[in-house]
């Protein structure tokens, strides 16, 4: 018996040493890790916050004066960051609408919400609701037009209707891709794969520059409009390879019995296909939205005054033109804070989906 | 009619034509009003404009160009830049991503929190950000009077990163790396392809040293027949006047979108590493330890060639991603391939043949390197009964 009784135990200094000391190399990385890591923490938080300046009470001269990061620019230029050239007195209508849409994003996460009309209904909802607070004109709010929309909220609306317009787009593209007709799919296959194989910033270039040559004048449309358009195809095109797959998932008796009980097509595709395929493919799908969202970036090189853009003219001008390390700190923390929690998020559902299928 | 719409056979070759024929009205509608609108600004069609002297100077070349060289140099230039980047780029994005990657599979906790830190980190911030932030910095450095120097031989000022180099055409430099790439591709293709394995491990051996060698000497060659004449052949940056004299110069430019992509392909190729390398079997492992083998061979013949069967065709796509991602250098003012074109446009006003150019340039581009790598995918790939499971 008192064998049985007796297993040896490591203690936990064996099995730091074990696991961190074991041999020459690993006690070497252990040690070069833990430096590092230590060197990062030190020097981020004395930056960030012991040596930091908050307050814009001196002015640029106390910035230079500290040690650590001058988060005066932002105290003093966080509007021009945020909500650009829109009218001061209507900042509180940008910021509303930018709630709006955190809101229906984390709505959309839960699963209670996870139907086609639900979805839809949230997006399309909140997406009106935007835009009405944006351009005002109803309930006695003031127009404000696109071209004074700009920081987060433009870059937000880029990216609300990219997707609004690119997800049903990109179900059409699917449909068309897998039809039993050669030359449907053949043409929609080519077509698809070209825009897979341009850069996203040449087709925003073609639709923003070269489509008013292109098109009679009526059908051009305002250059914002334009630029949305040649994002939700780009969208499109890889959401559409997606949702493919997705569709490839789904078993294929499951149509043969569809057909065999005399389902019509659109039933079938909106009953019994895609609600499978959205299933299968719903972690890449989230992966291409964050994607999607970090590439509203670029529309700054067509010279649209978004976040990145009145970032730049935040520190670009006057006096704090030495705090641009600040100035994309911040930018690139409300980047961070979106496509970390989102994609976070995707990597919950897989392993939650994962679990599901054992 | 009705009967007739209601054959399958009618409406199926109907649809098709519709759909098709109505593609091609669109374009061909787009083509016939551009023609029409660029007619009524009297710019004349076709690509006689080639020929014509562009007029502007370029910012960063590989080749001389000077004002009076037509658009087709100019073009060839922007190309040639996006593929200079682009190799560069790519090489060190990928060194990034193996030593993260690495980092992210170790046994070592502290070692994997680095790099969970490195990954979560730079991929999660837009990559024109961070072009735009190492720009920032790249730029802020001091002038060349007070520039920052190593050893007298590597000066770091706002006009750029000055290291010393060989005095050889840039064009050389950059065959002779690419000659270098072949013969590296060769030796993995020659290592790892099926039909070499039955060849004799001596003579194995000898074969890759053999290519190395003649790699080199090629480069080599090509470094000494590129030499700028009368000149010693190892420049060393000299501050003479307002400006450095000799050695290379690397622009503010290309360096920040060099780190930008190096650090931002990086995180995403340390995800396809730790992929590839979480892909391996633990069974082959514990049978390679079975065997004998030390942790070094169990790595170099065991663990690394089956995470590079898994990792190949992911990291392929990865490597179009960011051979499309160099046309940033827009926003930094980086002459690659899309800045060219469309200063070119702006220009000469010929936009659609020039848009036709530039996607004409990235298709091949782009087919080209998908087209390589799954070549080696192939070569390299396990085929029929070696797969056990």
């Amino acid at each position: 018996m008192a064998s049985v009784d007796y297993i040896p135990r490591k203690t936990v200094l064996q099995s730091l040493r074990d696991r961190y000391f074991s041999t020459l190399a690993n006690t070497a990385l252990t040690l070069l890790s833990a430096f590092i890591i230590g060197a990062i923490i030190w020097k981020v938080l004395n930056w960030a916050i012991l040596g930091a300046v908050f307050s814009t009470q001196g002015g640029a001269e106390a910035c230079r004066a500290a040690s650590g990061a001058c988060w005066s620019v932002i105290t003093a230029r966080w509007r021009l960051i945020l909500f650009g050239l829109y009218p001061h007195e209507e900042h509180w209508r940008s910021g509303l609408a930018c709630v709006v849409v955190v809101v229906m994003t984390v709505l959309s996460c839960l699963p209670r919400f996870w139907s086609g009309r639900a979805i839809a209904i949230i997006w399309v909802g909140g997406f009106l609701a935007f835009y009405f607070l944006m351009k005002g004109g109803i309930l006695g709010l003031t127009v404000v037009e696109e071209a004074k929309w700009g920081g987060l909220s433009l870059t937000v609306f880029i990216f609300l209707a990219t997707v609004l317009i690119g997800m049903p787009l990109s179900i059409v593209w699917a449909l068309l891709r897998r039809s039993e007709l050669p030359w449907i799919s053949g043409t929609t296959a080519v077509i698809i794969d070209s825009i897979r194989s341009l850069p996203l910033l040449s087709i925003l270039f073609t639709f923003a520059v070269v489509l008013p040559f292109v098109l009679p004048s009526w059908a051009s449309g305002d250059k914002l409009y334009r630029v949305i358009v040649g994002m939700a195809l780009f969208f499109s095109a890889y959401q559409a390879e997606i949702i493919r797959g997705g569709m490839q998932g789904v078993p294929k008796g499951q149509e043969e019995a569809a057909k065999s009980l005399g389902i019509a097509y659109w039933h079938r595709v909106s009953r019994i296909l895609l609600p499978q395929a959205f299933k299968n493919a719903l972690p890449a799908t989230i992966n291409q939205i964050v994607i999607t969202f970090k590439e509203t970036s670029l529309v700054i090189i067509i010279g649209f005054f978004e976040i990145l853009a009145s970032g730049n003219a935040a520190y670009g001008t006057g006096e704090w033109t030495f705090a641009f390390v600040e100035v994309y700190a911040f930018i690139a923390l409300v980047y961070f804070v979106f496509v970390f929690s989102l994609s976070r998020y995707g990597a919950y559902l897989e392993r939650r989906m994962a679990v599901s299928e054992r | 009619m009705l009967a007739l719409w209601n054959s399958q056979g009618f409406r199926r070759i109907f649809l098709q034509v519709a759909y098709v024929g109505g593609i091609f009205a669109l374009i061909i509608t787009c083509v016939a009003v551009a023609r029409h609108n660029l007619d009524a600004q009297g710019i004349s069609s076709g690509f006689d404009f080639l020929y014509k002297s562009t007029g502007w100077n370029i910012g960063f070349s590989l080749i001389d160009f000077k004002a009076v060289d037509p658009y087709w140099k100019v073009l060839m230039i922007g190309l040639l830049n996006t593929l200079f980047l682009g190799t560069i780029g790519l090489v060190l994005a990928t060194i990034v991503g193996m030593i993260i990657g690495l980092a992210r599979t170790s046994e070592n906790d502290l070692a994997r929190l680095l790099g969970t830190i490195y990954v979560e980190t730079f991929r999660n911030i837009p990559l024109i950000v961070q072009v735009l932030f190492w720009y920032a910095v790249a730029t802020r450095f001091p002038p060349v009077k007070q520039a920052y120097s190593f050893a007298d031989s590597i000066f770091i000022s706002s006009r750029g990163l000055y290291v010393p180099g060989l005095n050889v055409t840039g064009l050389a430099a950059f065959l002779a790396i690419c000659a270098l790439l072949l013969a590296l591709g060769l030796i993995v293709w020659f290592s790892a392809a099926n039909r070499f394995k039955r060849i004799e491990p001596n003579i194995r051996r000898k074969t890759r040293w053999l290519i190395f060698a003649s790699g080199t000497a090629v480069a080599i060659g090509i470094l000494y027949l590129g030499r700028i004449p009368e000149t010693p052949l190892v420049s060393i940056p000299a501050l003479k006047g307002l400006n450095f004299r000799g050695g290379i110069r690397l622009t503010p430019e290309f360096a920040a979108l060099v780190i930008a992509i190096a650090i931002y392909g990086g995180g995403y190729i340390a995800e396809i590493v730790r992929g590839g390398f979480k892909a391996v079997g633990r069974g082959q492992i514990e049978a390679s330890q079975s065997l004998g083998l030390n942790r070094f061979q169990i790595f170099t013949r065991v663990k690394f060639p089956l995470a590079l069967r898994a990792m190949l065709p992911i990291l392929t796509n990865q490597y179009v991603w960011l051979m499309k991602a160099t046309t940033m250098g827009i926003a930094i003012g980086f002459t690659d391939f899309f800045m060219v074109v469309s200063i070119s446009i702006n220009q000469s006003g010929q936009t659609l043949e020039l848009i036709g150019i530039l996607m004409g340039g990235f298709l091949l581009i782009n087919f080209t390197l998908a087209a390589v790598l799954n070549r080696i995918n192939k070569a390299i790939a396990l085929k029929g009964d070696q797969l056990r499971m």
